[in-house]
């Protein structure tokens, strides 16, 4: 049906408006069959909204998402509710993603009620059987209810739920951000064992470089609704370019760092809060490197479909600058 | 307690053998288990625990803040005044003004119906008997202090219009209207963005220098704690299973737990790996019985007398204690 390198998803300058203003705005990507693809950016960035189109949970204003090579958006009602079953979401909140009156094993097997209605009852509680395993939990708990598991075994269930019917995109919205730190690492392994073994794609979003890390092929960084830096792991890592791409690592707290002697200059954001600025590029009223230039276009992403690009009015002096 | 401690004045805050516990269906469960520590004038104190180590309801329970049918047992002295079984109007008085709290959430804790000017100059009507036209003076200056820009406009805003990082500010604003000699910070951060966090904790210890108030900041993040807390006491199960300054216990935790957690902290510093680090299973149910060791089956170092004997909190130098039969070097 599809040739090997084709994409599986592909967004071609998206926007969706809310209430007149522009939440997400020219955004084009691709994501490659069991490919991961990292999103960052904090709250307002606009990559929630981005993930709710992806999934036509939002109304889309401009642009296009073809799903191996079909309209995405075309789809409406019962065709729309089968063709999610290839896309699959993962949510922040694993207890209030979880209907409270439902067993494990019921919210487990309502997937398979819907796409698969013609496997016996047997059938359904052995797939249910083998998922609980496969994302670490016992078969038995299948009878219990979300109420009576840990945040991170509910972000396991919540993983499984998505699971079910076997999609080839998980949407990962910020999957880790309310567990605590000790058991993310759980969690995102969880979701690098799904991957590797079943080869589904995942476009993982996080506010937190350094969880982006560990599962990320590629790297997408969005402020202000638009992609501001793209590029493979090792290289956003190895040689960031964005001024906002450095101000979020920068700010990865880290233990280690308190050790080293006070002093050493820590780039930062200059403030998260500087009022909404009109025109140009969105993070000029934070970059400590804005120029007149910045006010009066907003930039695009350069090299135009390059492995790095950056959308900077700076982007040349910054190459030069910070690559060491 | 020890007379090879001088200290130069008696800690702000001594929470001494604090025990906390629900009954539930005729059954006990233990959210704090004796747990003792202190909190100097001037010093920032981090609490370090996973959720349900009793970090937060320890603290709670020194406040009077916990629900009607806990039990709560033990000593908890603020400035030498004795906080447990306070009647609700006295703690009131302390509550809010000397001794302050900002929590995770800042939607949650704002009044949604009420503009912040009012909210903050509230505090000082109440606590300092302020006219309300001082009172919003001081509170347009406060929100200058915590760099909330365009504090005019801020003052006159419901809770709603502010951001997550904004209302944090807010927050932080409030509790230090009246000068508190020490503010509890429950998870400050966590609800945040990890650059709006950056700035957070950054605005706490430029607080500190400025108010010399103390802090105690309870996180489940190491790496939050350590870029401002002098002292860490970190929380399994309802217990400390160790207590050291910042840097002795970051650059060589003894509790094989701290150990661990020291390498859970997502890092950019260190080399990426397939696996991302992180702590095995979960922590103990506390309606459960105790027996032994709480971490040993999530223990590296675990041995059978770990899962037989409790290891009780022991001083192994002048400045740190360690809950382990089997320390770390």
């Amino acid at each position: 049906m599809s040739s090997a390198n084709e994409s599986l998803l592909e967004v071609r300058e998206l926007g969706v408006e809310y209430e007149g203003r522009a939440a997400v705005d020219d955004v084009s990507f691709e994501i490659a069959p069991g490919e991961v693809l990292g999103l960052v950016g904090e709250s307002g960035s606009g990559k929630s909204t981005l993930a709710r189109a992806l999934l036509c949970l939002v109304p889309v204003a401009r642009g296009t998402v073809s799903w191996r090579g079909t309209d995405l958006l075309r789809y409406k009602g019962a065709a729309l509710r089968r063709r999610r079953r290839d896309l699959q979401m993962v949510f922040q909140d694993p207890l209030a993603s979880l209907d409270p009156r439902m067993s494990v094993g019921e919210t487990l097997a309502e997937p398979l009620e819907i796409f698969e209605p013609q496997l016996t009852k047997q059938a359904r509680a052995k797939r249910v059987a083998e998922m609980l395993e496969r994302v670490g939990l016992s078969p038995a708990v299948a009878g219990r209810y979300p109420h009576e598991f840990s945040g991170g075994q509910c972000q396991r269930i919540g993983i499984a739920r998505a699971m079910m019917p076997q999609p080839q995109l998980l949407v990962c919205d910020e999957p880790v951000s309310s567990l605590d730190v000790s058991i993310q690492g759980q969690i995102v392994n969880l979701l690098s064992d799904l991957q590797r073994d079943l080869k589904t794609a995942m476009l993982f979003i996080s506010h937190n470089l350094a969880v982006v890390r560990h599962l990320s092929d590629r790297v997408m960084v969005m402020y202000g609704g638009r992609i501001v830096e793209t590029a493979t792991r090792e290289e956003l890592f190895a040689a960031p370019l964005h001024p906002y791409t450095r101000a979020l690592l920068a700010a990865v707290p880290d233990p280690a760092a308190a050790l080293r002697p006070p002093g050493e200059p820590r780039e930062r954001a200059r403030s998260a809060y500087e009022a909404e600025v009109r025109g140009g590029c969105a993070y000029r009223g934070r970059c400590e490197l804005a120029q007149a230039v910045c006010e009066q276009a907003v930039p695009v992403l350069e090299p135009p479909a390059a492995e790095h690009a950056v959308a900077c009015h700076r982007r040349v002096e910054l190459v030069y600058s910070w690559r060491r | 307690m020890s007379a090879a401690v001088p200290a130069p004045e008696p800690p702000t805050l001594r929470i001494e053998g604090l025990k906390v516990s629900y009954g539930v269906d005729g059954a006990a469960i233990a959210a704090v288990r004796d747990v003792s520590l202190e909190v100097s004038a001037g010093e920032c104190l981090g609490v370090v625990g996973e959720s349900g180590s009793g970090k937060s309801q320890l603290f709670l329970a020194a406040l009077g803040l916990l629900a009607s049918n806990a039990r709560i047992a033990g000593s908890v002295r603020f400035d030498g005044t004795e906080l447990l079984g306070l009647t609700a109007a006295a703690l009131n008085r302390i509550r809010g003004s000397k001794l302050s709290m900002v929590f995770q959430d800042p939607m949650t804790s704002l009044t949604p119906h009420v503009r912040i000017g009012v909210q903050l100059a509230e505090v000082r009507v109440h606590h300092a008997a302020a006219t309300w036209s001082e009172a919003e003076r001081s509170a347009l200056d406060m929100l200058e202090r915590v760099h909330v820009p365009d504090a005019e406009r801020r003052m006159r805003a419901y809770p709603h219009e502010l951001s997550g990082g904004m209302r944090q500010r807010v927050m932080i604003a409030m509790s230090l209207m009246c000068e508190p000699r020490l503010v509890i910070a429950d998870e400050p951060t966590s609800a945040l963005d990890v650059t709006v966090q950056a700035q957070i904790l950054a605005l706490l210890r430029d607080m500190r220098a400025q108010f010399g108030t103390s802090i105690v900041l309870i996180s489940h993040d190491l790496g939050v704690v350590a870029g401002i807390a002098e002292r860490i006491v970190v929380m399994y199960a309802g217990r400390v299973v160790e207590s050291a300054p910042m840097r002795e216990l970051l650059r060589a935790p003894r509790h094989p737990y701290t150990a661990l957690l020291t390498q859970c902290a997502p890092s950019l510093h260190q080399p990426r790996r397939d696996r991302m680090p992180c702590l095995k299973g979960q922590p103990p149910n506390p309606s459960e019985p105790e027996i032994g060791c709480a971490f040993a089956p999530r223990c590296p170092r675990v041995s059978d007398r770990c899962r037989e004997q409790r290891p009780p909190l022991a001083r192994i130098d002048e400045l740190c204690q360690v809950a382990c039969h089997h320390p770390l070097p």
